[in-house]
């Protein structure tokens, strides 16, 4: 699984960041980071729930 | 396991609960019966990218038109819902249509206010939908003279804030003495009030609207105080108010939306979800109606879960939302308690930078932030951990 952030889209709302601060952070200059672009499988659930939670439908999960 | 599933309302909890249902492995007919004509479609950029000509319908789709197929949903759209028969599970519907069945999920959202006796007055908006937000930017296009923008809530401040940015004159009133004062208290709310003053917005506070001067057309908003505001365009933002008329008499409780446990269940085998959703949040003690994007999305899959599950749990979330105007991003988390402590836990009003927090009864309840949305997430993670006042500022602490 691959973290996939549009940061043409991202408005850095942090509201990934509180699902899974593992593996996105907003960071003091209010932009988002990606601490892991490829997180194992049992934070699936989290990053799907990141991805639908993101107002602006920024991140997406690639599998390949 | 239902036979069936089918959720009223077609726009952001409809969508969101029919697509966690089909994640869950429910594969039985859902049908989503929607009264805008449009596909499913996203509304918090309708006040600001499409108002501003930089985003239009087809881009803000609330699915591809791959997954929407993928749902395989029986979409009814243009379509509304006229009555609900509870004991023969029967929906009544405008076009003359019957419609049977087992599970059902309300998320018909809700309608704005408007002034009374204006709404027939060319000139007079209010924003909802995107016929709306079309509407109103046809009328920005022709380059009004001035705009006057009634109610500095949210959509108010982002109306103004979208106009101004067009470079249009803006007025905006608003009978609080600051905007969305109530909810933030006077001290923040002056900052919001110095932004739109900065960005020469002309804002009139403490001061009702008593009428709409015009004939066809309107040409001016008089001022409870006696003054005359000259306007070409008039927005209406005085909130909204939930879309139950339908569902009188239909024995679901009504008072201010749809009455639910804590579960979002309406009834047997009914739950709401969304604007129209009205429930007992056992977080904060509270009979909730939320009308956030956020919570129109975990509501809606919450809601639509419950249809399938009779151990669901409580539904006790800390609301959230954000509101962008000019190059400020505002958000909110919790419920502040304007009776109990507050602290700023970083950056300065004076820089229109800043993250506040809320005391009641000893914990943390909120969470206020003015382009700090890493400080507002952090929080509202102590909030939804159920933290003390005193460790949310230990936190703060070690934050520095």
């Amino acid at each position: 699984m691959r973290v996939v952030v549009d940061y043409d889209l991202c408005e850095s709302n942090a509201i990934c960041m509180q699902i899974a601060p593992d593996i996105f952070e907003v960071r003091d200059d209010d932009f988002l980071y990606v601490l892991n672009e490829t997180p194992g499988e049992d934070r699936r659930a989290a990053v799907e729930e990141a991805v639908q939670r993101c107002p602006k439908q920024a991140i997406s999960i690639a599998d390949d | 396991m239902r036979e069936s599933i089918t959720i009223v309302g077609a726009s952001l909890a409809g969508i969101r609960g029919a697509e966690a249902l089909r994640r869950d492995g429910f594969d039985r007919p859902i049908t989503l019966i929607g009264d805008e004509r449009h596909e499913p479609y996203d509304r918090p950029p309708l006040s600001k990218q499409v108002l501003a000509g930089e985003k239009d319908p087809a881009d803000i789709a609330l699915l591809s038109p791959d997954r929407l197929e993928a749902l395989d949903l029986d979409l009814r759209l243009g379509v509304r819902a006229t009555r609900l028969d509870l004991a023969a599970r029967r929906l009544h519907l405008d076009n003359g249509d019957e419609h049977g069945f087992d599970g059902l999920m309300v998320a018909t959202g809700a309608r704005p206010r408007t002034l009374p006796g204006t709404e027939t007055m060319a000139g007079v908006f209010t924003l909802r939908t995107v016929d709306d937000a079309l509407s109103l930017r046809a009328a920005l296009d022709a380059r009004p003279a001035r705009v006057a923008v009634v109610g500095a809530g949210f959509i108010g401040a982002e109306v103004a804030a979208t106009a101004r940015r067009r470079g249009l004159d803006v007025t905006m009133i608003d009978p609080l003495p600051t905007p969305m004062g109530r909810v933030l208290g006077d001290e923040i709310g002056g900052v919001c009030a110095a932004v739109h003053r900065e960005q020469g917005v002309d804002l009139r506070l403490g001061v009702g609207v008593d009428a709409l001067r015009g004939g066809a057309g309107v040409q001016a908003v008089e001022l409870s105080d006696g003054q005359v505001v000259e306007a070409d365009v008039v927005v209406v933002g005085i909130g909204v108010i939930p879309n139950t008329a339908w569902l009188e008499g239909s024995g679901l409780t009504l008072d201010d939306g749809v009455v639910c446990d804590e579960t979002c269940l309406a009834a047997p085998g009914v739950t709401a979800a969304g604007d129209v959703a009205r429930w007992p949040n056992r977080r904060f003690g509270e009979l909730m109606r939320v009308e956030h994007w956020d919570n129109a999305v975990e509501q809606g899959a919450v809601a639509a879960r419950r249809l399938l599950d009779d151990d669901a749990e409580p539904f006790t979330p800390v609301p959230w939302f954000w509101s962008d105007q000019y190059d400020r991003k505002i958000q909110l988390a919790g419920r502040p308690w304007l009776q109990g402590r507050q602290r700023v836990i970083t950056g300065s009003h004076e820089d229109r930078r800043f993250a506040t927090i809320f005391e009641r009864d000893g914990r943390i309840v909120g969470v206020f932030g003015m382009n700090r949305p890493r400080h507002v997430m952090q929080y509202r993670g102590l909030i939804a951990a159920d933290a003390t006042w005193d460790e949310a500022l230990a936190f703060a602490e070690e934050q520095g």
